[in-house]
């Protein structure tokens, strides 16, 4: 994670209210980034093992279990089978995702599976997805999660707050929410498939950023519309504004649906163009992904056969 | 090159080129020579004359197209004008149907053009493969639905006959789609000649025409350079002229047509501004910046070329474009990772450089981003100027690259001031997240298209064309569809009169007066003073001399001030001054019905001056002004109902067709109906919101005169119309060359030199004129007197382009 944390500021609810957002002309711009950037062959290789380091790999699943969260681990250490690392001459750096995404009830489960390694656990909390219980409890759950080892913390914010323009009460959430992480780092979910504007998608990014958070983050996994392009736009441009008028960096994980190494590398395009070369390493960007690994993996395996792979020549999750 | 552990540290991007090998053997079968496609065949120049066409991202030479001449001209015009009766015979439905396969043909091979387009221009593959290419085919898709529902929804059109057409280099396939897919559909058959830089897409598209059996002739290309469209342009045998290019050229087109009764659209220069006011979201302002002059190497008629932003975010808009400029990307223009590619000559790239070196000298900041513009080619560097003032050089000339400068302005009302203060009015971009300021602005433009938070949106269901000295015509959506169709009355009559457009006069004098009839009894009766009508007030010609006029036998009538060049100046300027183009709709109808409901109360003063001035009769005389009387009712009716059209674009967004007044018009009104004539030209201008500097007819004045005092009573603002009587020569000779007038009118049919003289004196500001090449018309026919295509004449459409969501 950054070095020097955000020390968050006083709500500035002028400049919350001064949030633009063009939504026809963000999609514009979101709709040409995959034609204006291509990246291929060794470029395409590097990128997508640079997508790996960035990649919060993640299992919120009812039906998860120790057994399945020591699988999970297991391939965050070693993402991609070693014979092909060695091919693509990168099989000494020891890649790894960066970080592991659980539960709260598999924060233990996954600090003991990675011990011994430098990959944080991060827990998804506070009434993850919905964040409806009652507040001190959402707080105690973070107390909770940290206490457990979790070194990341990723909360889901009062979509109510950001509906009714309570910009105050969600100030004073995340706020909270900061304060009970203490040294773990914040990661505010806006859930943006149900913030229904992209004003209030800019807002709400804004307000979280003013209240400490460390990254911000689109969704959940579990909206109707996780993350796109065009909400991603107005995300890192409320950091890059964030950064212009505090000089303090803040991260950003687009999460749900990212799917295909393709997709990954106009993202991976995207962080580079707005906000420049910083952005595309894990202490600044995470995908938040569970099956993006595979096809990753199964597009790197094409870069050195020349053969098209299939799944299950890599090893699972 | 690096590897990929390297890469993995740098995150650099890399080379990602689309193969030229496909094109390049496709050029390799042809010997890398292309002859001309005449009536469906290539054939040698007569003059076997080749010249070289270059890949300007790296000085080679991609092939050797044919120099056409005069003999080639002739051929092909002879083919196209062969062709024309069958084609323009076909049902719609089977001309849809050649239309449409061109449309999927060119979907099946849009990788070939695209690859091809950016070989022999330079623009980024990303270009033409997602934005020229697709367009193209969406052209001929759109224009197949309009070959089909032409005879229901023109009924009274039909096809002028052969096209020629000239289009420029920088968007060569997709100008080519803009000018043949509308003249195809309407009926015509057509030769075109692409820009001698860029031909390549055409021979390509004449080889598709063949593929999908257009008959011979329908379409024909010829090769060459401007010799071969100067050729094209006066060719006896053409009937339409269209035109997209310079401003420079254009007008040298205008001269050399006029009078020769060929219509003209054209599609001329720009320094289209680009208005970013104080509430906009301003990272989007950028990308629209990099969509407005970034786009094809800023070598767009439409270009954004203009920033024009509010004086207290300019700081901040200039910070953050020269952030964006730093990640902008060029190089191989094949390349899929590139922004801008490459200029498309040395000329050219030498004439940019000129000119932003001028506007340093004029005290401009000239800022380019630090990476280095590739060498090997004809490259410049994306470029912003600040430190501009309207009166330098930079803010006021197209420069045609990658170059935008940047002004501010204080107020809305001082950004519309700023954004109109140019000759050109091709296109406009309106930043704000207001749309009551949006929409106040966007009609204020002059301008043919206005993008809201938006800029360069294309479609073929939306009219493009500029205002002012951009040009006229439309393309695209049904506005453009009467560029290449003319009242079937007319094609009827020309068929008939194959000697018009006539040329020569047929008499440059009124008939000689007859000897004076005997003078009536005494006493006599009281002089009246016929007067000119100038901002709603008689005023004495500004040098008192006067023109006597004369009955049909010769008998004086009376007298008129013989009008000069100055009382028309007063004239254009208090039109100028009128508030007429403010009054809505339904109170231009009420003024029009109560000029009417006026003139009827005088009905019998006017039928007995028609009888006295024609001697045709009282019945005669009352039959005119009748018609007259229903003459202003129509276009009463008209003044509230002539609406816009909202265009059926695929994008999320409002595209409005506003048909608005012209504005300033002169007409030289008919002489065969002196009133009725009057009030066909006067009323539908009127009706638009135009003003009008209106000329009776020589010959027989007094009917106009008369009017003004009906003018008076009738509540019409002053300046909507203004009568200046005199001699119709010196008249439209000013009116014409008038640079503050709009559009110049003449319908002195027994006068064929005035059409040609209107149309040769109206290049200072390319206004658009309407003249009769001595067809005439029957003023008492509806089919000819009057008419939507009158209300046409009147207006010009803006497009504006409204995104929306939130």
């Amino acid at each position: 994670m950054a070095g020097t944390r955000n020390p968050g500021m006083p709500l500035d609810l002028a400049w919350v209210h001064d949030v633009r957002e063009n939504l026809s002309a963000l999609e514009r711009r979101a709709q040409s980034i995959p034609g204006r950037r291509s990246v291929k062959k060794e470029w395409q290789a590097a990128w997508l093992l640079r997508a790996i380091t960035c990649m919060d790999l993640t299992a919120l699943n009812g039906d998860d279990t120790p057994g399945r969260i020591h699988r999970l681990c297991a391939k965050a250490r070693q993402p991609v089978r070693q014979d092909m690392l060695d091919a693509l001459g990168v099989g000494d750096l020891q890649l790894h995702t960066g970080a592991v995404c659980v539960y709260h009830a598999y924060i233990e489960a996954a600090r003991r599976a990675l011990a011994d390694t430098t990959i944080p656990v991060c827990a998804v909390s506070t009434g993850f997805p919905h964040g409806l219980s009652p507040l001190r409890q959402r707080i105690d759950e973070i107390k909770a999660s940290v206490a457990a080892g979790a070194q990341e913390i990723d909360i889901v914010i009062t979509r109510a707050h950001a509906l009714t323009g309570d910009w105050r009460a969600l100030y004073d959430e995340v706020a909270a929410f900061r304060e009970a992480c203490g040294e773990a780092h914040l990661k505010t979910i806006l859930a943006t498939g149900e913030l229904a504007t992209m004003r209030n998608v800019g807002r709400a990014s804004l307000v979280c950023m003013m209240a400490g958070a460390d990254f911000i983050k689109t969704s959940t996994g579990k909206e109707g519309v996780n993350a796109i392009i065009p909400v991603g736009l107005a995300m890192v441009r409320a950091i890059r504004a964030y950064r212009e008028r505090t000089g303090v960096d803040i991260g950003f994980k687009p999460a749900g649906g990212i799917r295909w190494a393709k997709d990954a590398l106009v993202w991976l395009a995207m962080m580079k163009d707005e906000l420049g070369d910083p952005w595309m390493r894990a202490p600044l960007f995470r995908f938040g992904a569970s099956s993006l690994l595979g096809d990753i993996e199964r597009q790197l395996e094409h870069h050195i056969t020349g053969r098209y792979s299939a799944d299950f020549r890599h090893p699972m999750a | 090159m690096p590897n990929i552990r390297e890469i993995f540290e740098t995150m650099e991007y890399g080379p990602a080129p689309e193969s030229a090998a496909p094109v390049l053997r496709w050029l390799d079968e042809r010997d890398r020579r292309f002859g001309l496609y005449i009536d469906g065949a290539w054939r040698a120049p007569v003059s076997g004359e080749f010249f070289p066409t270059i890949n300007p991202a790296n000085g080679q030479t991609l092939a050797q197209i044919a120099q056409a001449d005069a003999g080639d001209v002739d051929l092909a015009v002879a083919a196209a004008r062969a062709a024309y009766p069958a084609w323009s015979a076909l049902s719609g439905h089977t001309r849809a149907r050649y239309l449409y396969a061109i449309a999927r043909h060119l979907q099946k091979k849009s990788r070939h053009f695209a690859v091809l387009e950016t070989l022999d221009n330079g623009k980024p593959i990303r270009e033409s493969r997602d934005i020229d290419i697709p367009l193209v085919a969406r052209h001929f898709y759109h224009h197949a639905g309009w070959a089909a529902l032409m005879a229901e929804r023109l009924p009274d059109q039909a096809a002028l006959g052969v096209i020629g057409q000239v289009i420029p280099w920088n968007f060569p396939l997709l100008m080519l789609a803009w000018k043949i897919a509308p003249a195809l559909a309407m009926g015509n058959t057509v030769v075109l000649k692409p820009a001698e830089s860029t031909s390549l897409t055409a021979l390509a598209f004449a080889e598709l025409c063949a593929e999908v059996g257009l008959p011979p002739g329908v379409l024909n290309v010829i090769t060459g350079d401007g010799r071969t469209g100067a050729l094209l342009t006066k060719h006896p045998g053409v009937d339409k002229i269209a035109f997209t290019g310079s401003t420079e050229v254009g007008r040298i087109i205008r001269e050399a047509t006029a009078g020769s009764g060929k219509k003209l659209s054209l599609e001329l220069g720009g320094k289209s501004p680009f208005i970013v006011f104080d509430d906009a979201d301003l990272d989007s302002v950028v990308e629209g910046v990099v969509d407005a002059i970034w786009f094809n190497q800023g070598q767009v008629c439409c270009a954004g070329s203009r920033i024009l932003a509010h004086e207290g975010l300019a700081p901040r808009l200039i910070a953050k474009l020269k952030a964006r400029m730093e990640t902008l990307r060029q190089g191989d223009p094949l390349d899929k990772c590139v922004d801008l590619g490459a200029i498309i000559d040395p000329v050219q790239l030498a004439k940019i450089h000129e000119l932003v070196e001028r506007g340093r000298g004029e005290g401009a900041a000239v800022w380019q981003p630090t990476w280095s513009c590739p060498t090997g080619g004809s490259f410049y560097p994306p470029t912003l100027l600040t430190d501009v003032e309207p009166a330098a050089t930079v803010a006021q000339v197209e420069i045609f690259g990658p170059v935008v400068v940047l002004l501010t302005f204080r107020t809305p009302a001082e950004a519309v001031a700023l954004a109109n203060n140019t000759r050109y009015g091709l296109a406009a971009s309106v930043w704000t997240e207001n749309i009551n300021l949006a929409l106040e602005i966007a009609p204020k433009l002059k301008a043919g298209t206005v993008w809201v938070n938006s800029t360069n949106l294309f479609d073929a269901a939306a009219g493009f064309g500029g205002y002012r000295e951009s040009g006229y015509g439309r393309e695209g959506g049904l506005e453009g569809l009467w560029e290449y169709t003319r009242p079937r009355w007319q094609a009827e009559r020309l068929a008939a009169r194959p000697d018009l457009p006539q040329k020569t006069s047929l008499s440059q004098d009124p008939p000689a007066p007859a000897a004076p009839a005997a003078g009536p009894a005494c006493p006599p009766a009281i002089d009246r003073t016929p007067k000119m009508y100038i901002g709603g007030k008689q005023a004495r010609p500004d040098a008192p001399y006067v023109i006597e006029v004369r009955s049909a036998s010769g008998r004086r009538i009376g007298e008129v001030g013989h009008g000069t060049r100055k009382d028309l100046r007063n004239a254009v300027e208090a039109a100028r001054a009128s508030s007429w183009p403010r009054a809505n709709g339904h109170l231009r109808a009420q003024i029009l019905y109560y000029v009417a409901e006026n003139l009827s109360a005088r009905a019998g003063e006017f039928a007995a001056r028609l009888h006295a001035l024609t001697e045709r009769g009282l019945d005669e005389g009352a039959r005119e002004v009748e018609a007259a009387l229903e003459r202003l009712f129509y276009y009463a009716a008209w003044a509230d109902k002539y609406d816009g059209q909202v265009h059926n674009v695929p994008s999320r967004n409002l595209t409005v067709a506003l048909p608005e007044p012209l504005g300033v018009i002169g007409v030289l009104c008919p002489v065969e109906a002196p009133l009725l004539g009057f009030i066909s030209c006067v009323a539908p201008a009127l009706a638009m919101g135009s003003c009008v500097i209106a000329a009776p007819s020589e010959r027989w004045p007094l009917c106009a005169t008369d009017l003004y005092q009906v003018f008076d009573t009738s509540d019409l603002p002053a300046g909507a119309v203004n009568i200046v009587t005199g001699r119709a020569r010196e008249l439209a000779a000013t009116l014409a060359a008038h640079d503050d007038v709009d559009a110049c009118w003449s319908f002195v049919a027994d006068d064929h030199q005035l059409s040609q003289l209107v149309e040769r004196l109206s290049t200072g500001n390319m206004k658009r004129t309407w003249v009769d090449h001595g067809l005439g018309r029957d003023w008492f026919d509806p089919k000819q007197g009057q008419g939507e295509e009158f209300l046409r004449e009147s207006t010009q459409v803006k497009n504006i382009w409204v995104p929306y969501g939130e």
